[in-house]
């Protein structure tokens, strides 16, 4: 097993050197350039762009600048922003908070709801528990968060002219305020997340529930809160807590457009920024920080797997 | 030698006044304006929330071109000189304890300083602060970027003869030089930061103004606070700044600028919103917002690539022009977007813009839309491409860019050019100018200042002054002789000839690019916001000394 765990970590190593030199020469391909979007509508002399993109030696040969890219991150530095030239640890410290209090506010609604909604109905297939669910989580999958987003804060507009606090607080200081803003975006993904986790949770169960075993179970006299909670959920669990970690995952970075109608000070708008103002350094920055988070939840899921199905061993 | 001064002072005066008298935009007819009276007396204290929808690139006013740094930022600095808060139609002095004194040859700008005036750190500022200021932004040295350098291109050195006394020698008499010494960019730095790192100011903030730092954290806001030892008092002797802080929040997204608003979480963005934006805002707060509304200068130009055949026919770009009827324009895009004036090269109505009279006898500009049609059909012909067809490169940015494009598409397609409109991300943009990979574009030009010197950058050559600038791509020295002379020109009406002729040179005779409509500036605002008059440009008046908030 411990070897099994060493492999797998030291697998990351090249995983991220792929991602790492794919981030490179595909930001490389897009057209536009930092430089000249900084500038963008001043009358800045050409001498002045040709002097600034020296400095952030983007006048260096490509290969020059991976090498000298790839000899950083070997030495764990991630750079500075070509942008702000703030060290890019520092732009995604502020950030990155934020982020991961939201995917887990809407990882913990979303498991809230989809467990025991999905395990009813399985229990209740065909019955109108179960179509109602089924209209509820196809509600889900259908509207995207950003729009639900939107018409909640309408909503709370136009009835009290109250709009989720624009500042981040952490839940540490107050955690009133710190709910005040982060609950309706959690909601707002949470809820379309939760629906994609109930399908998962109902097609598994009611795959479970027409196993041997599970007939055993209720031959043997044991109520059905046991069979379905001790006997059919936990082994119908797998799928799902690949699916909900994975949405995890995706939520750090993902939430894009949720956080621009929140105003959100997150990791998924500076990628967003990054991406728009070619800050190169920050983009590669994020994305291997996200693919880490990927790789290593993807392991972590591998190692829950063990606990649930004790008929699963690593060697 | 004292009298000749003060008749030159009194000069330069009048020059500044005439340059100016159209910065302030009166009210717009029967928009809601600012509420509260000019009798009203300023309260002070409050903290005052306004919006700012990008983040500084850098702390440093003298590298930086975007507004996004002047909103947060400036309120932390002084200038030598700067637009009246109160009437932005002047330019007072700031750190400056007059206006300059000018030598008889024009040649010494001699400038006396203020001895009242500490930086936050509470040490004084002297002449050699001014000195290292000017010295890093007209002459940086090598590593220092200073976009702007160019625009004091007259400047032959700089020095302090006393330490309330600072002097700028000329190479040549320059006709903009005084009015770029109120140029909100020009922060006074301390000289002995500079002196420990010229790069300073990059990261940190350390100024004269109104208000002192106290956070930022980034991408969310930039929070200021009162000076106590700032050294300006309003007319009352009341001393400024008077409010106790400020909070810039930083929301990149305009509905949710409007919701901040909305939700009274925000008080005011200083840019400004879409129509419709207002409209939205002024139906959900009634009476507790206020509008101020007016010209902006800013425009965006069509510009063909005169590299590239067809457009290399002076007749194909003329006819671009003369397709587009631009009054029609303004009246159609004003109501759903931030143009309307129709103009030449300076911003309508500017001391030196054209006479609307003269302005539609140039090809393009003429209110009879279908006999200019018609003649554009015509040139098309004769050029031997009736059925023009090309792709128009945009910005992919909604306001105005997109319907501004859509509109001159339509009008173009109704005298046979086929235009496929090709917008794109402001990168990818910019570097298609650049590079001149494209046929056509919509480009644009925002100022701080309605001055010839500024606007007319862009119509430089582009293998000389206009390099990365003039993507039109031509090289034509009578017009950069025309553009040198009027920037030397020192009487303001004999300037104002030159540059009409200059007008009619680039946009008529040759066509070159020419704009399509000016921008118009609408700031909604929570009507408990105070003393802060919209200008001409969201760059100038951004101190924040003058503000302050009827209800707290």
């Amino acid at each position: 097993m411990r070897r099994y765990i060493v492999g797998r970590l030291l697998l990351m190593i090249p995983t991220l050197v792929g991602v790492a030199i794919l981030t490179f020469v595909i930001m490389r391909a897009v057209p536009g350039d930092i430089v000249a979007l900084k500038y963008a509508g001043s009358p800045v002399p050409q001498s002045v762009i040709d002097e600034e993109r020296q400095l952030l030696g983007l006048d260096k040969p490509l290969w020059e600048q991976f090498v000298v890219w790839m000899g950083d991150i070997a030495r764990f530095d991630l750079g500075t922003s070509l942008w702000t030239g703030n060290s890019v640890v520092d732009e995604i410290q502020v950030r990155f908070p934020l982020s991961l209090e939201l995917a887990f506010l809407a990882t913990l609604l979303a498991i809230a709801i989809a467990l025991p909604l999905g395990v009813l109905a399985a229990v209740r297939q065909d019955s109108w528990v179960d179509y109602a669910i089924r209209v509820f989580s196809i509600g889900g999958l259908a509207m995207p968060s950003f729009w639900i987003g939107i018409l909640m804060i309408l909503t709370t507009l136009t009835l009290w002219g109250w709009a989720p606090p624009l500042v981040f607080t952490p839940f540490t200081e107050d955690p009133v305020a710190n709910l005040a803003q982060l609950i309706l975006p959690a909601i707002a993904v949470g809820y379309r997340y939760s629906a994609v986790s109930m399908r998962m949770t109902r097609s598994t169960v009611l795959e479970v529930l027409r196993e041997d075993y599970v007939r055993t179970a209720r031959a043997k006299g044991l109520r059905e809160t046991v069979v379905v909670m001790r006997h059919a959920l936990r082994n119908a669990l797998l799928p799902v807590v690949t699916v909900i970690s994975l949405e995890f995952a995706f939520l750090i970075g993902g939430l894009v457009v949720t956080e621009q109608v929140f105003n959100l000070n997150g990791i998924g708008k500076l990628l967003v920024d990054a991406v728009a103002h070619r800050d190169y350094t920050l983009i590669q920055a994020i994305v291997l920080l996200l693919a880490a988070v990927f790789v290593l939840i993807n392991f972590l899921v591998d190692m829950v797997y063990v606990v649930l199905d004790p008929r699963i061993r690593y060697s | 030698m004292v009298l000749v001064f003060n008749r030159q002072i009194a000069a330069f005066s009048v020059a500044l006044a005439l340059v100016f008298a159209a910065c302030t935009p009166a009210p717009k007819t029967g928009a809601p304006t600012q509420s509260g009276s000019a009798a009203e007396q300023p309260q002070p204290g409050g903290t005052l929330t306004f919006i700012v929808n990008a983040e500084p690139p850098s702390f440093d006013g003298h590298r930086e071109t975007t507004f996004a740094l002047l909103h947060p930022i400036a309120p932390h600095y002084s200038t030598l000189y700067k637009f009246d808060p109160n009437d932005l139609s002047k330019i007072v002095p700031d750190v400056a304890a007059a206006m300059p004194e000018i030598s008889a040859d024009k040649l010494t700008y001699t400038i006396k300083l203020r001895t009242d005036v500490k930086f936050h750190d509470g040490t004084q500022m002297t002449s050699e602060d001014i000195l290292a200021t000017y010295q890093k932004i007209i002459f940086p040295p090598t590593g220092v970027l200073s976009p702007r350098a160019g625009t004091y291109s007259a400047v032959q050195s700089i020095s302090a003869p006393s330490a309330d006394t600072v002097a700028f020698k000329m190479k040549y008499a320059s006709a903009s030089f005084g009015t770029n010494l109120a140029s909100p960019w020009n922060f006074i730095y301390s000289a002995a930061k500079l002196k420990q790192d010229i790069k300073f100011y990059e990261k940190n903030i350390m100024g004269t103004g109104p208000f002192a730092y106290v956070s930022n954290t980034k991408g969310q806001d930039w929070v200021g606070k009162k000076n106590a030892s700032y050294f300006a008092k309003d007319k009352n002797g009341v001393q400024l700044p008077y409010l106790d802080g400020y909070k810039a929040l930083i929301i990149t997204d305009a509905t949710a600028g409007v919701n901040a608003i909305r939700s009274k979480q925000a008080m005011i963005e200083f840019r400004g919103f879409t129509p419709q934006q207002r409209d939205t805002l002024s139906s959900a707060l009634g009476t507790s917002l206020a509008i101020q509304e007016g010209p902006w200068v800013c425009v965006n130009y069509i510009v063909a690539n005169s590299k590239k055949a067809p457009f290399n026919d002076v007749r194909v770009r003329r006819a671009l022009s003369l397709a587009v009827d631009r009054y029609a324009g303004g009246d159609a895009l004003s109501k759903i977007t931030i143009v309307k004036d129709v103009g030449g090269l300076l911003r309508p109505k500017s001391a030196f813009a054209m006479s609307d009279a003269d302005l539609q006898k140039i090809k393009g500009f003429s209110r009879d839309g279908a006999a200019a049609k018609e003649e554009a059909k015509k040139l098309l012909a004769d050029a031997g491409v009736p059925n023009l067809s090309f792709k128009f490169l945009n910005r992919n940015i909604t306001t105005p860019y997109e319907p501004v494009a859509l509109f001159i598409i339509d009008q173009w397609s109704k005298v046979g050019i086929k235009a496929t409109h090709d917008p794109k991300e402001t990168s990818a943009y910019q570097g298609d100018f650049r590079s001149g990979n494209f046929e056509v574009g919509l480009d644009f030009n925002c100022q701080e200042f309605d001055e010839p010197d500024l606007q007319l950058q862009k119509f430089l050559s582009a293998s000389k002054g206009g390099a990365g600038l003039n993507f039109a791509g031509y090289d034509d020295p009578k017009l950069d002789g025309l553009i040198d002379a009027q920037s030397r020109e020192q009487d303001p009406a004999k300037r104002l000839t030159l540059v009409g002729d200059i007008e009619r040179y680039a946009m008529d005779e040759m066509a070159y690019q020419y704009p399509v409509l000016w921008w118009a500036r609408i700031v909604p605002y929570l009507n408990i916001v105070r003393g802060w008059k919209i200008g001409s440009n969201h760059y100038y008046n951004q101190q924040l000394e003058t503000v302050w908030l009827a209800q707290k």
